[in-house]
């Protein structure tokens, strides 16, 4: 199951087998998990951890940040490891010279800023624990701008809530895409990160430039960064629940835990 | 687990030495309402993590100590499988499990390559999101129902009452003795099978003190959210992969308990125990007539 990741939810299944007198019930379990109204009172999980999870820590809280003799021996990769595309692999034989990524929407002053502009701001490095989903954990020292900067450079307006992450890998029909609230946003942690392990970031790793979300899971870390939009809802991104992977699968939008 | 009140029995009329004993076996109201209550929830809800636990643990079936741990790392378990061979690996040995663990057979006929077969996991066909979904909702009935218990089990006299380990019960000889009794199948009789024996209290304190607390602060010393709220925690379990080893196996523990439980429950009166945790009222085993 090494590289097995996030298989698309399978739609009900039915039939016997080897458990004759138990399949009924199986089956029955699934039509459960699959109803509307299941659906609904499982989210109220997710709104229960964050709201407690917010109310329990800081703003600013910082994820723990380790030294350089904690670092995984190899950091794993996961997701995409090589966008597909024409367009993504003359990037990478430029070495993303001329790659851009542009900060629109409920911002006064949008901009399309390159690598260089983006290595010319004031940088941070950390090195903290990369969670995924699945259950394995990964350290690893990143650096990059703070999304703040990014942020103020840009200008919010007030009506910005969310933070859009707009992606260059295409995951069969759609393009990857994440999105947090301010909070994270504007976490001192959250940056825009273009080094692991003090060496440009790896095309498995998301180059030239990945989302870092250390109080979250690693699906909310967006690779291969093309785009950062500001915007006031989430109803009119993708299918509306904030993320490739919350859209499909019904992943948590907050990935606190 | 209960309380004992009054027994309802009917009492020998005075001056009857003679008069055999009542044909109707002495009732008494053991388990009280939040014991009955909070019991099926329990069952439920553990049941419901437990399974939704083994899919998430299929979406990444290695098991590590310390603060990280992937694919690269060594694992100290690991379920997988190999050509056609399933197998669980603890340190360096290998137990075959084909059929049942790392490649199994799905209802339809397929085979799998993940850890726990689709009729031990919620749902049935892999899906980390919705196992997820489940497992951190009932995670919260069981959180919450723990708390209220627990205060209600130290405020409302259960704990002193019933729970309480005595003195003379922590010698050596006692427990020798509940535990030769339990080897033997003898259970207590008349009174004393209202009151819980040494090695019962033990699991019980076991259970709702140490292995139930476990199981829901290593969770949530899983969570990065939680690790900067409170970055002590997942300090005290060695790291969030010591964490996840550790909920791991303590979730096989809890399940070690159900299965003593189950056991004793078949052995001592099913119809009678399962009675008096739907109703409360428990019929005494009559003293053996010598």
């Amino acid at each position: 199951m090494s590289g097995g990741i996030i298989v698309p939810r399978r739609r009900l299944i039915a039939g016997a087998g080897g458990l004759v007198a138990a399949m009924p019930l199986l089956s029955a379990c699934d039509a459960i998990n699959e109803a509307p109204l299941t659906r609904k009172i499982l989210s109220m999980g997710e709104e229960m951890h964050m709201a407690s999870q917010r109310a329990l820590m800081d703003r600013d809280a910082l994820a723990r940040e380790f030294t350089r003799a904690d670092l995984s021996p190899v950091f794993r990769s996961n997701g995409t490891k090589l966008p597909p595309g024409a367009a993504y692999a003359a990037h990478a034989a430029r070495g993303f010279a001329d790659w851009r990524v542009a900060v629109t929407g409920l911002v006064t002053k949008p901009l399309s800023l390159s690598m260089a502009d983006i290595r010319a701001m004031p940088q941070r490095t950390q090195i903290t624990r990369h969670d995924c989903v699945e259950g394995w954990s990964a350290i690893g020292e990143w650096t990059g701008v703070q999304l703040s900067r990014v942020l103020a450079a840009a200008g919010l307006k007030d009506r910005a809530r969310y933070i859009v992450f707009r992606c260059a890998d295409r995951i069969g029909d759609a393009l990857y895409y994440e999105s947090c609230d301010l909070v994270d946003a504007l976490h001192p942690q959250t940056i825009l990160a273009w080094a692991l392990n003090r060496e440009l970031l790896p095309i498995a790793n998301g180059a030239p430039l990945r989302l870092r979300i250390e109080r979250q899971l690693g699906y909310k870390h967006a690779k291969y960064l093309t785009g950062i939009e500001a915007v006031e809802s989430l109803d009119h991104i993708g299918a509306g629940k904030g993320g490739f992977w919350e859209d499909r699968v019904d992943y948590e939008w907050y990935a606190g835990i | 687990m209960g309380n004992m009140a009054e027994a309802e029995a009917p009492t020998a009329p005075p001056a009857a030495a003679e008069t055999p004993p009542p044909a109707t076996p002495a009732r008494v109201y053991r388990h009280r309402l939040p014991v009955r209550l909070w019991h099926w929830v329990n069952a439920v809800t553990l049941l419901i993590l437990l399974m939704s636990g083994l899919m998430i643990f299929n979406a990444h079936p290695r098991l590590y100590w310390g603060d990280y741990g992937a694919n690269a790392d060594h694992a100290w378990l690991a379920i997988a499988a190999q050509g056609d061979t399933g197998y669980l690996r603890i340190g360096e040995t290998r137990i075959e499990t084909t059929g049942l663990l790392g490649r199994w057979t799905d209802g339809e006929g397929v085979v799998r390559k993940l850890a726990f077969p689709g009729w031990a996991t919620i749902p049935t066909s892999y899906d980390l999101a919705s196992g997820r979904r489940w497992h951190l909702l009932f995670a919260w009935v069981l959180a919450i129902g723990l708390t209220l218990y627990m205060a209600w089990t130290a405020f409302g006299g259960h704990l002193k009452k019933d729970l309480h380990v005595r003195r003379s019960e922590w010698a050596p000889h006692h427990i020798w003795q509940d535990i030769k009794d339990h080897a033997r199948l003898r259970f207590p009789r008349g009174e004393a099978a209202a009151r819980y024996g040494i090695l019962q209290k033990l699991s019980y304190i076991g259970v709702i003190f140490i292995l139930l607390p476990l199981m829901i602060f290593t969770g949530l010393a899983m969570s990065p959210g939680m690790n900067a709220a409170w970055p002590w925690l997942v300090e005290v379990f060695g790291g969030r992969q010591s964490a996840r080893s550790i909920h791991f196996i303590a979730a096989w523990a809890l399940v070690a308990f159900f299965v003593v439980h189950i056991v004793m429950v078949l052995l001592a009166g099913p119809v009678n125990e399962l009675r008096s945790m739907i109703t409360g009222w428990f019929r005494l085993p009559p003293e053996k007539a010598e």
